[in-house]
């Protein structure tokens, strides 16, 4: 970490960067942030706004039950949770008859439920509030070893899934008729974003980790007319809007998490009002 | 006439022993306890194109599926090979009835073409390998122009023909058509039976058609089957129009253009 730190130190010879703290948070969002861009391109293609919302939600169960069980690792319960909870979302819906956004709602609104249940129990709330908006400067070394970790894990995963997922976005007859199958698909692609949300959850809060998954995106395709531009626009929508935001926050004291979803949605009304220029 | 010859007009009873073929027999969909359709069975000759007509609800998309292998049925189905080397599961290409797709979406005709060729990510690649290959298969349905356009921008039946080149690439033994002409214009319409008769006599595969365009019918398809729960009547478009049942299923004014045809036949 001592390398890191000086090399940030030589690169950023800037006040803010003097605090570990903002180092710390200044890695996390080069880590995530790209991650977010990637995602968000397939939530949005995928429509899926509405479920990355309940995985949210699902983590707030998620920690509760980490908290109750005590013993293991907070954010590994939060992690085998949620991607349970993502993967059973996924699996319900393809087996129901009924519209997913029903199917969505039942699951997303029980999670929450049961999440302030648990947390609530014994008057102690308070301590969990934290985890509605999100705390960027509480990134510690450890967090940021397992940052790193699921970064390498959603990269190889989107590489591996992508061509498949960009079909399936299309149109899912489409895809079944090409032998692709479409629950595995999007099964693993709910796992990376659960993984995704869990990590980030604590920093970015639970009331705005989803704007992060749709922003980008949402603002990327209003400018774009193929894949490739769309993923790397995405991407550096994601990247702007994260540093910019910290450094904001930082400057004049507000939440990160909120800083940079208000910045990316700033940029998304300004492709909106560049869409015609852009799009052929 | 002479591409008529040519293309050996076998009704479906006629066994398919010695050219190549696709055999379905006693196909059979159930789903809860309503027979979508039962006792099909159709034998579907290379360099052919056998038309599936018949009214709403008939369950000619159904049998697309069933054949695909989507929906659950009951049946089998056996391709054999001109020189008899290879039987079994054919290579089947499917162009949907629609394709619903949000228009906004950022992604072009290449995309699409390197999302379902390749297993490289269409991010990480350039394309430019394969950029040729998706060339050919364009100007197999004459739209090499549309390589770079948004799939979103496309008309009706440049999408169809689009996907139609998508359904060619591996080259399919049995290419399965689901109304592709639904909301293309009459030029478009013509364009695509001429590719498809372009496809059946370079390529000399199968395609099995679902058509609501009578007219079309009668004048590109080599076999007919009329299916309504169950196959009604299938042969030649002469037979099958002149069929009674035909008549009855699609009402009047399919029956009064057919008697005027043969009126002024004879």
């Amino acid at each position: 970490m001592n390398e890191i730190y000086a090399l940030l130190d030589i690169l950023l010879p800037f006040d803010w960067a003097h605090y570990t703290f903002m180092k710390h948070a200044f890695l996390a969002i080069l880590c995530i942030t790209p991650l977010f861009g990637l995602l968000s391109t397939m939530v949005v293609s995928n429509r899926m706004a509405f479920f990355s919302d309940s995985l949210g939600h699902g983590a707030f169960t998620g920690i509760a039950i980490g908290v109750l069980l005590g013993a293991v690792s907070p954010l590994l319960s939060l992690i085998v949770f949620s991607i349970a909870f993502a993967v059973f979302i996924t699996y319900i819906k393809n087996k129901s008859t009924a519209s997913t956004d029903t199917i969505i709602g039942v699951f997303s609104s029980t999670a929450i439920a049961l999440g302030l249940m648990i947390m609530s129990q014994g008057g102690g709330f308070n301590k969990f509030s934290s985890f509605l908006i999100g705390d960027v400067l509480s990134i510690t070394v450890e967090d940021l070893q397992a940052l790193v970790f699921v970064v390498l894990l959603v990269l190889v995963g989107w590489a591996v899934l992508f061509n498949r997922l960009l079909v399936l976005s299309i149109n899912s007859a489409f895809a079944r008729s090409r032998g692709i199958s479409t629950f595995w698909v999007e099964s693993m692609f709910a796992a990376m974003l659960a993984v995704v949300v869990s990590i980030s959850i604590q920093w970015v809060g639970i009331l705005i980790i989803n704007a992060l998954l749709v922003l980008p995106a949402a603002a990327a395709r209003n400018v774009t007319n193929n894949v490739k531009s769309y993923q790397l626009l995405s991407v550096a929508i994601a990247l702007t809007a994260g540093i910019a935001g910290l450094l904001l926050a930082y400057y004049f004291n507000m939440a990160a998490g909120a800083t940079i979803v208000v910045l990316s949605a700033i940029i998304f009304f300004v492709t909106l009002l560049l869409k015609s220029r852009f799009v052929r | 006439m002479f591409k008529n010859i040519m293309h050996h007009r076998a009704s479906s009873c006629s066994d398919c022993a010695k050219l190549c073929c696709t055999k379905i027999e006693d196909f059979r969909v159930k789903i809860g306890n309503l027979t979508i359709f039962e006792d099909v069975s159709l034998h579907l000759h290379c360099g052919q194109l056998t038309a599936l007509i018949g009214p709403n609800g008939a369950g000619k998309s159904t049998l697309l599926k069933a054949i695909l292998g989507e929906v659950a049925h009951t049946g089998s189905l056996q391709y054999t090979a001109a020189d008899g080397r290879r039987k079994g599961q054919p290579i089947i290409g499917y162009v949907p009835q629609y394709l619903r797709f949000d228009v906004s979406a950022p992604i072009s005709v290449m995309d699409i073409f390197l999302a379902c060729l390749t297993e490289k990510p269409v991010w990480l690649t350039s394309g430019r390998k394969m950029r040729p290959r998706i060339l050919k298969n364009l100007a197999r349905v004459h739209a090499e122009h549309l390589i770079d356009r948004r799939l979103g921008a496309l008309s009706g039946g440049e999408l169809q023909r689009v996907l139609l080149a998508l359904a060619l690439d591996p080259l399919p033994d049995l290419l399965l058509l689901d109304e592709p002409v639904s909301g293309v214009d009459q030029n478009g319409l013509e364009l695509f039976y001429e590719i498809l008769a372009e496809l059946r006599e370079q390529e000399d595969m199968s395609i099995l058609l679902i058509s609501h365009d009578l007219n079309m019918v009668a004048r590109h398809a080599d076999q007919v089957v009329l299916l309504n729960k169950a196959v009604v009547t299938s042969g030649t478009p002469e037979e099958v129009f002149a069929d009674k049942r035909t008549r009855q299923i699609f009402g009047l004014l399919t029956g009064e253009s057919q008697e005027e045809t043969q009126g002024g036949n004879a």
